[in-house]
């Protein structure tokens, strides 16, 4: 690989990896969320009832706690990144681009925030 | 000043109301619009969520708004969002491995993908409901 130019050099070679990590990003979170959406489905039609007990009888529980914060997470994760393609889509303005991608992060961090903060409370037995 | 290249007008493409809608094109942009109501619909979770960490009082507070008539409405409207972007989103991934780009089994399975997002969010309610 020492000879030629720089293009020379890269010609032929395909992609850097890198550029399509957003598309991958996407796809590595969207089987995630497969997985976890169908947990959580088949979850919500075994729950025999939805009174507050019954759900946090269920939600003490480690294994429903930890699928229910990756659930939580890597759906706020996919749905960022879905967003932001939207956003590049549709909002050509820069300024609007920049403000709406800046409020869909501290949206997006805050969300987590709060879903796991809530997970880990119903866990732990507060409230 | 110069405008920018995003402000100027500028010629358009033939666009939405040109083109035939064709099955491919209905499963597409629904894969785009649930995707947007199920993101909208992580707010829903976090609420229920929110509640029951809060208290029994909490919760009965969103128990009573979520079994309200807009509620409900709501609730389903989530449910088939993420049901049919779940089913469209498999779709994506044999379009992503290059397959199903025939014609006639582009449209069949973008078809078979569109009615099953239905298919199952009245099943998913049927089973619910019938517990």
């Amino acid at each position: 690989m020492g000879n030629g130019t720089s293009i020379g050099r890269v010609r032929g070679l395909g992609s850097a990896h890198s550029g399509a990590h957003h598309w991958l990003s996407i796809r590595y979170t969207a089987v995630g969320s497969l997985v976890l959406t169908v947990w959580f489905g088949v979850s919500l039609l075994m729950l025999p009832t939805f009174n507050y007990a019954a759900v946090r009888e269920w939600l003490a529980l480690p294994v429903p706690a930890t699928a229910l914060a990756l659930f939580v997470l890597v759906n706020i994760w996919h749905g960022r990144l879905g967003i932001q393609v939207v956003v590049e889509d549709y909002v050509h303005e820069e300024g609007a681009k920049f403000g709406s991608l800046l409020a869909l992060n501290l949206i997006s961090f805050a969300a987590a925030a709060f879903g796991l903060f809530c997970v880990v409370r119903l866990a732990l037995g507060g409230a | 000043m110069a405008q920018s290249a995003g402000t100027r007008k500028r010629p358009l493409s033939p666009h939405l109301q040109i083109w035939r809608w064709g099955p491919g094109m209905v499963s597409s942009i629904l894969h785009r619009v649930t995707g947007v109501g199920s993101t909208v619909g992580i707010f829903v979770l976090l609420w229920w969520l929110g509640a029951l960490a809060s208290g029994p009082a909490a919760y009965q507070t969103f128990a009573t708004v979520a079994t309200s008539p807009i509620g409900i409405l709501v609730l389903v409207g989530v449910s088939w969002s993420v049901i049919a972007h779940t089913v469209t989103g498999i779709r994506h991934f044999v379009l992503d491995i290059g397959a199903g780009y025939e014609l006639g089994a582009n449209k069949l399975w973008a078809n078979v993908c569109t009615a099953a997002g239905i298919v199952l969010t009245a099943v998913f309610w049927a089973a619910l409901l019938l517990r």
